[in-house]
């Protein structure tokens, strides 16, 4: 990197930038780390879970769809978002059911290792175990609505990269859910096949492929490193 | 140096376990040969480890496991009004956990099912009908993660309360299966 090459300052550190680059991709290429749950480097961005809000120059965005810019000032680790970020974080799982010691995910999970790198250690809010029942229909994908926390990577990879258009997301408020596009609505009767990008990239455990839950055992897994595991 | 000086007076701790399994105490007992040295600095108050069947006043109180019936919220109370800090232990008691698994179904439904009628006997404490976690009865002051929380965040939780400071967890130890 020459001197002259444009840069962001992402907490003090200057992040190189490329054109076309949003904050997360730059700061992702750069080894720093932006929490998020709903990016991935394979499909657009769709800003939905807000966990990678940052203050470029004092405003508050998401960072995996802003673009980056030259000379930004952009702040990550603040008191105010770290606890913002928890917060996200704490309603997110009381939305849900999420019952990390009965989890096939679990080590391998997003959602997991974002709050346990946020120092979460309690819920903070009532827990609303919403009613959702599991679609256990297709031989070889599990859909475990309970965990599903609304990103739309399971979405976009079945539209961008499969090109299926498989699921979608409706309803409004707390009975939003991810709907799937077959004529009795259960996975088994739509287009997904195991071998599509939708049924791997869910980045919890509520799109599963069946029978390699614990191929790799607990303790051995992508997010059973030095910070999470002690 | 004064040899007279009285030893610090030791922190008084009850622990229990509500809906729960008693594995967050099998690890607090995984701090092996440092409870010698806790049991210098500790004294048990109400806990499966004295027997004492009632809470006194204590310093701290670690709690085990879900709200699932009366009785447990009676407890907890108990626990609430006479420990300075509460702690929450565990799944269980954080989220309601395993036994928060029968939130979705009828509790007369489940007891008619398991035991071919609803018991109905004075002694059993009445079912609650959605298993709570403890932060929506009493206000919790501090929370231990995991299934069970690792020996290692007892040893880090009880090691900052005696030295008086804020316990924060350690990286590593914030877990949650």
């Amino acid at each position: 990197m020459s001197t002259g090459d444009p840069t962001f300052e992402l907490d003090g550190q200057r992040v190189p930038l490329q054109p076309g680059d949003t904050i997360l991709a730059a700061a992702a290429r750069a080894g720093l780390d932006i929490p998020y749950l709903c990016w991935s480097a394979e499909v657009s961005a769709s800003a939905s879970c807000r966990v990678c809000t940052v203050l470029a120059d004092g405003r508050p965005v998401a960072a995996c769809v802003t673009p980056a810019v030259a000379g930004q000032k952009v702040e990550c680790r603040t008191p105010s978002l770290d606890t913002q970020r928890l917060r996200l974080l704490q309603m997110l799982f009381v939305e849900g059911n999420h019952f990390c010691p009965g989890c096939e995910k679990s080590g391998n999970c997003l959602l997991q290792v974002q709050a346990e790198r946020a120092g979460m250690t309690d819920l903070n809010f009532e827990v609303l175990n919403p009613e959702r029942p599991v679609d256990a229909s297709h031989p070889d994908v599990l859909f475990e609505p309970n965990r599903c926390i609304l990103c739309q990577l399971c979405v976009r990879a079945s539209d961008e990269i499969d090109g299926k258009r498989v699921f979608a997301i409706g309803g409004h408020g707390i009975a939003t859910r991810l709907l799937i596009d077959s004529p009795s609505g259960r996975l088994g009767d739509s287009a997904l096949s195991v071998g599509d990008r939708a049924a791997h990239i869910c980045p919890v455990g509520a799109l599963l492929p069946k029978r390699v839950g614990f191929a790799v055992p607990i303790g051995q897994r992508r997010f059973d490193t030095e910070d999470t595991r002690g | 140096m004064n040899a007279s000086a009285p030893a610090p007076r030791k922190l008084r701790v009850a622990t229990v376990s509500l809906g729960g399994c008693f594995g967050c105490h099998m690890s607090l007992l995984d701090i092996d040969e440092r409870l010698f040295e806790l049991i210098e600095k500790v004294e048990f108050d109400r806990s499966p480890l004295t027997d004492i069947k009632t809470v006194g006043e204590c310093d701290v109180g670690l709690i085990e496991g879900g709200l699932c019936n009366a009785e447990n919220v009676e407890v907890l109370r108990a626990f609430r009004a006479h420990c300075t800090v509460l702690v929450a232990v565990g799944a269980c008691a954080i989220t309601g956990g395993l036994p928060a698994l029968r939130n979705h179904l009828d509790v007369g439904g489940i007891l008619q099912s398991v035991y071919g009628e609803v018991p109905d006997d004075p002694e059993l404490p009445l079912p609650l009908n959605r298993v709570l976690p403890i932060h929506e009865v009493v206000h919790i002051d501090h929370a231990l993660p995991g299934c069970p929380p690792p020996a290692d965040a007892f040893w880090q939780l009880l090691q900052d309360l005696i030295a008086g400071r804020t316990p924060v967890p350690a990286p590593g130890l914030i877990r949650y299966d």
